[in-house]
């Protein structure tokens, strides 16, 4: 169990458990985290799953991929510290990570 | 909306599930009792012919929500039952189990079923659908490198099903009565680029295939016998000739139904108590000035939280543009919009890279497009037609500009 806090914009925090292994956008979804719709299920296809994550974690997120850079171009609100979280891979690394949703994921 | 109140869901796959959980989340507090006649609680079924397919995710990840989430959430989740008849007078459900549901709200989310194959043999015990995580999981086992699949419809179900058997290692032949793959949905540059790739990968593609007969021998299907005569040997057959909308519940109660059960934009049926929603609901398409019905997952949440917000007397949520992806081999395609009745069709990029994007006009009005490997083009289109932008062909091809210029340049025209 890997511990990831959700912020949304308004600062609200929840802590959620995430397995290692399962996306960071999952762990939120099994949990009922408000602000991540990821209407694709996790295919990168949708871009309802972007997150601004913690800057001293992000190193730690992995590698974005051209699909996710391309998509993440076009969302709302992109900061330099966006990620799409069905692309982020939860490992033990990332224990404590906080990751906050934008106001909006449309 | 009181906390006596009982709203109670027909269907639990991603519309149903969708709805309870926007319920949730907008305060309701009375009873939500969701009825599956599948044995899983709601579920994706867009990686079911794809990653699932290829035993790359475990069936617990399919699921929407786990189990635990109903119980928390204090709703009823009835699966492996389904309902059998809707008495709107009275305000009941019955079961198939022999217990009745009274309801205060009903929605109606009972999905699409697979058009049968109308031939003696399509009973066999190896032809198979690719609807459900039971149907997959049935078929999974019969999946094996060195087999020969027959794929009866090459629509996106029939192809993507084609890409994971073909890494899978399956001597794949695709039937497709059309002149071309994909033809109901898609232009003939798409339906090229598809058929290319499949074939590059291995794939037998035969196009104004009708299937004839299918030889049988001890209940299992050995062949597909072509009107041409051509003879295909198989050891397996999938099904993905089409989806039906299941509507019976909602027209044998006398609820107006036109392929699929027609709704408002609220999802309400013409009975103010009773809401339909997903693939076998028949709604207005906003963008497109009429009504149709969609078979999406974009548009099974969509109504899900539309529903909620109704009920819960909130602001309906903003009506996408309706979107689609299919993923084969490594190719992702994406759809934005509706192509239907398209009078011009423009190539942005070139399609032997792997990476172009077909926009669909008409009367001079970007309607659609089909962006193959390229979010960009299909992000920037998405938000042109939620604007109903001028925008011409002439532009959208120029690749002297990127889409971010294009979306500026367009946006701008509307002020």
């Amino acid at each position: 169990m890997v511990k990831i806090i959700y912020a949304d914009h308004s600062g609200t925090e929840r802590e959620v458990d995430a397995n290692v292994g399962e996306s960071v956008m999952e762990a939120a979804v099994r949990n009922n985290i408000p602000g991540i719709d990821a209407d694709c299920g996790g295919a990168c296809a949708c871009a309802t799953c972007h997150v601004y994550v913690d800057p001293e974690f992000l190193p730690k997120t992995g590698e974005q991929e051209a699909m996710e850079q391309s998509m993440l171009d076009f969302a709302d609100g992109v900061q330099e510290n966006s990620r799409l979280s069905c692309q982020i891979s939860v490992s033990a690394e990332l224990e404590g990570m906080k990751v906050t949703t934008p106001e909006s994921q449309h | 909306m009181s906390a006596d109140q009982k709203i109670v869901i027909i269907g639990a796959g991603q519309a149903g599930g969708q709805a309870a959980a926007s319920l949730r989340q907008a305060g309701f507090e009375g009873m939500i009792t969701m009825v599956g006649d599948e044995p899983a609680p709601p579920y994706q079924r867009p990686p079911l012919s794809k990653a699932y397919l290829k035993g790359k995710l475990d069936r617990e990840r399919l699921f929407l929500k786990p189990l635990q989430f109903y119980e928390d959430s204090n709703i009823t989740l009835k699966t492996g039952v389904s309902a059998q008849k809707l008495d709107r007078a009275a305000k009941t459900v019955a079961l198939s189990d022999g217990e009745t549901l009274d309801y205060d709200t009903l929605i109606i989310a009972t999905g699409s079923r697979p058009r049968a194959l109308p031939l003696p043999g399509a009973e066999s015990s190896n032809v198979f659908d690719l609807r459900t995580l039971s149907d997959i999981d049935v078929l999974k086992p019969n999946v094996q490198e060195g087999r020969r699949l027959l794929i009866v419809g090459a629509g996106y179900i029939g192809l993507e099903a084609a890409a994971a058997a073909c890494e899978l290692g399956l001597e794949v032949t695709v039937l497709e009565m059309a002149d071309r793959v994909l033809a109901r949905v898609t232009s003939p540059v798409m339906s090229e680029f598809y058929q290319k790739l499949h074939e590059t990968h291995g794939v037998t593609i035969k196009t104004g295939a009708m299937l004839a007969e299918l030889q049988t021998q001890d209940g299992a299907v050995t062949a597909g016998v072509l009107k041409s005569g051509d003879v295909i040997p198989c050891d397996l057959v999938l099904v993905g000739i089409g989806i039906l909308p299941n509507e019976e519940i909602a027209s044998e109660a006398g609820i107006a139904c036109k392929n699929g059960i027609l709704v408002d934009r609220d999802a309400r049926t013409n009975d103010p108590s009773v809401y339909a929603i997903g693939d076998c609901a028949h709604r207005p398409l906003v963008h497109y000035g009429r009504d149709g019905r969609l078979e999406s997952v974009h548009n099974a949440i969509e109504q899900g939280k539309i529903v909620a917000a109704h009920i819960m007397a909130a602001k309906r949520p903003v009506e996408d543009v309706p979107w689609f992806w299919s993923d084969q081999y490594d190719v992702k395609l994406q759809i934005a919009g509706l192509s239907q009745d398209y009078d011009e069709a423009v190539v942005r990029g070139e399609p032997t890279t792997n990476s172009f994007a077909v926009f669909y006009f008409r009367s001079g009005r970007l309607i659609s497009v089909d962006a193959v490997n390229a979010p960009a083009e299909f992000l920037t289109a998405k938000r042109l037609i939620a604007a109903n932008a001028d925008i011409s062909p002439e532009l959208v091809v120029d690749q002297k500009k990127t889409m971010k210029d294009i979306l500026a340049e367009a946006m701008a025209g509307q002020k």
